[in-house]
């Protein structure tokens, strides 16, 4: 696996600053914010030069910040697991692309209609496909690619393809992650929205929460059979033990008040591993910080662990590092993938007073913990949801 | 298992419907353009393109499309026909399970030109009603919405192979059960920015719009998938060396009864990885694009309605479709009697 957020750019960082219980907000430096009503986000410290090995500083030059954040992560991902390259599927979550280079190509339009080379560039370099047949070839892979665009939900769905793919044979290994980077467009969509907290400190689960934050990074992983793995005796993280995936059908921003969809996808993906909500020893919640998600998704926790919701540990580690969109789904996988490596609890940061809905464990501080399951959600505009299961290796 | 597409559905410059879009490919003529004007720092720009005509028009009435951007009206008009009456009653009654598989380009091109430009303006009073539907899978939801699905739903973003791996997931999703049947659309809307863009790369594309929808179950239908090779990436082959594979893996029988239905444009360059694959093809071809304009991401959803419906009036046994993407992937699929 490998990560890049607004808490480190490796796996090391981010699990040093999740068990540490820290916080990554910083003042927005990626475009002109003076007229927003928030100035502030959870923005990757990402050098502007190429790495020092791996990829030429044209390749470098011609990726788009997000690309760079997911190249970054596949590239740790790989060497963690082991490989160079070769043929596997690309299954990648992404929702805002390489929106940066799409709103130069605007800017650019309005004000000249020559330059017409620099604008090919800009219109070639937008779409999110060739960026990442282009990330593809600098890690030496090769396969078919599928790019998911379900929103917030994205990164979770393409490791939910990934695990089908794998599971039925199709493949021995896929390549799998989401990433998306902070850019103005969607910065000030969510502004326009009001989902934006004022103060720049989202919490989730806090009974006055005033909505989220926004940040930027990526995460992949990857998704193999266990007799691939154990053939060439890679290392195994975790096993993906289901996936679940439900359409919210209420409303194309707004989540069902009582959590139908999400409910869906927990039970689903319980059925899926045999398990019932209480073998679930941590659950990273989609958790925004929007009144009405967290409302959603207690309701649903709620609804899915019956009597044994005060058992349940549930943390949002949005609360730390913002929402990450078409990353978060993958981004959060890993997370929850360090706590049941390192055995321990992320927080759900900044609650004053914890919402009435949280009859769950609500994590606030990071702890130890014995972990054998978790369970992470995503939640997307339009209604795409997902849950993800995974069991450290050797489970009962 | 076999897996046969039961129902299509088409929204295209030659109209709203399958027949008209089929009625265009047998005239075989290129669809007349339209001029796209912008002004710019004083310089009138013309960009001919291809319009959905606004007249005939099929949308279905339901409420959250008031306010959504012309490729989810496309969509749900597409959709509502490769559906059809008694399919939508069977899911509104809970009868039927039916995932929906969205795929594009350029997505709600519209409302984000729209909704950048009043960002930049003023970001205070930037439409918080435009943004939504900015993001890439709002199409999708609204066809979720309108059928009232609670199955999967997904949006995948691609050059135009994208629908072949659409119709890909959907089988996969139909061999798991997950669904009774899965409807795979892609839609494109006509916007300066997009339009503009694509002439960047050629002076003779005519950028067009619409969408296309197809509905695919486990049945022994009419028209049955054959083989669906997996694409070949772009990232390790050139595109003439991906289309060549292409046409390797479909295995495509010449033999006078089999319709090749290609992705050419009528851009010579851009057309070359499929001219040359299949160059010494001599049994019945057609070229969509070269009557429908180049709609992006709906192109391959058009070849597709295309071959569906030339294989159910009887005149073929087999249908080879194949396109090679811009920077993806080179993708075919073989469908049958």
């Amino acid at each position: 696996m490998g990560l890049v957020s607004p808490m480190g750019r490796n796996l090391e960082e981010n699990t040093a600053g999740f068990r540490a219980g820290r916080m990554a907000f910083s003042p927005v430096t990626l475009f002109d914010i003076s007229r927003q009503r928030v100035a502030t986000a959870g923005q990757v410290d990402l050098p502007s030069a190429a790495p020092d090995s791996g990829i030429s500083r044209k390749a470098w030059s011609r990726m788009d910040r997000g690309t760079r954040l997911a190249w970054l992560a596949a590239r740790e991902a790989m060497a963690a697991a082991g490989l160079a390259g070769g043929e596997m599927p690309i299954l990648i979550g992404t929702s805002a692309a390489a929106m940066p280079i799409g709103e130069d190509y605007y800017q650019q339009a309005l004000v000249t209609t020559s330059l017409h080379h620099q604008q090919l560039r800009r219109v070639e370099l937008y779409q999110a496909q060739r960026q990442m047949t282009d990330m593809a070839r600098t890690l030496r892979v090769d396969g078919p690619m599928r790019i998911i665009s379900n929103a917030c939900a994205s990164g979770a769905n393409a490791i939910g393809h990934a695990f089908h793919l794998v599971r039925s044979g199709r493949a021995e290994r896929v390549l799998a992650g989401g990433y998306d980077a902070l850019c103005q467009m969607v910065f000030a969509g969510f502004d326009a929205l009001q989902a934006l907290s004022p103060s720049g400190i989202p919490r989730p689960f806090d009974a006055a929460r005033d909505g989220l934050a926004l940040g930027e990074g990526a995460g992949f992983v990857i998704v193999e059979s266990a007799a691939a793995a154990k053939a060439r005796g890679a290392r195994v993280i975790a096993e993906i033990l289901s996936y679940g995936a439900a359409t919210d059908v209420h409303h194309l921003t707004q989540p069902h008040p009582l959590g139908d969809a999400a409910l869906r996808t927990m039970q689903a993906a319980c059925a899926m591993a045999g398990l019932v909500p209480e073998q679930i020893d941590y659950l990273n919640s989609h958790g925004t910080g929007t009144p009405l998600n967290d409302i959603a998704e207690g309701h649903a926790i709620q609804r899915w662990a019956g009597e044994a919701v005060g058992k349940i540990q549930v943390s949002s580690t949005k609360s730390a590092i913002g929402h990450l969109l078409g990353g978060a789904g993958a981004v959060e996988s890993v997370i929850s993938l360090l706590a049941l490596e390192h055995q321990f609890l992320p927080a759900n940061l900044n609650v004053r007073e914890a919402d009435d809905v949280c009859t769950f464990d609500l994590v606030r501080t990071p702890r130890d913990a014995v972990l054998k399951r978790v369970l992470t959600n995503s939640f997307g505009f339009g209604g795409a949801n997902a849950t993800l299961i995974f069991a450290k290796e050797g489970r009962e | 298992m076999i897996i046969s597409i039961t129902g299509t559905g088409a929204v295209s410059p030659a109209g709203w419907g399958v027949d008209a879009l089929m009625k265009a490919l047998r005239l075989g003529a290129e669809i007349t353009p339209t001029l796209l004007d912008r002004k710019s720092v004083g310089a009138l720009i013309q960009t001919p393109v291809l319009r959905v005509p606004t007249e005939g028009a099929t949308t279905p009435k339901f409420a959250r499309l008031r306010r959504t951007s012309p490729i989810s009206k496309f969509a749900a008009a597409a959709t509502a026909e490769a559906l059809g009456e008694e399919r939508l009653a069977a899911i509104t009654a809970g009868n039927l399970r039916v995932g929906v598989i969205f795929t594009l380009i350029n997505g709600c091109v519209n409302y984000s030109n729209r909704f950048f430009g009043e960002a930049l303006a003023d970001p205070a009073i930037a439409s918080p009603i435009l943004f939504p539907e900015t993001v890439f899978n709002a199409p999708s939801s609204h066809l979720s919405a309108m059928i009232g699905s609670h199955a999967p739903n997904d949006t995948l973003i691609g050059d135009s192979s994208g629908f072949f791996s659409g119709i890909d997931l959907a089988a996969e999703w139909i061999c798991r059960s997950e669904v009774d049947g899965c409807l795979v659309v892609s839609g494109e809307e006509i916007d300066w920015l997009s339009a503009e863009g694509l002439r960047l790369y050629s002076r003779n594309y005519r950028p067009s719009e619409g969408a296309a929808a197809i509905y695919l179950e486990a049945a022994a239908g009419p028209v049955k998938l054959l083989r669906l090779p997996d694409p070949i990436s772009l990232a390790a082959n050139s595109r003439i060396d991906a289309a060549r594979k292409i046409r390797e893996n479909l295995c495509a029988s010449d033999d006078g009864h089999t319709l090749l239905v290609d992705g050419r444009a009528g851009v010579k360059r851009y057309d070359l990885p499929e001219t040359s694959a299949w160059a010494d093809w001599t049994g019945p071809r057609l070229s969509p694009r070269t009557v429908l304009g180049e709609g992006m991401g709906v192109s391959a959803a058009f070849q597709i309605v295309a071959a569906v419906e030339s294989l159910k009036s009887g005149e073929f046994r087999q249908a080879a479709v194949t396109t090679t993407g811009a920077n993806q992937h080179a993708a075919g699929i073989l469908l049958g009697c």
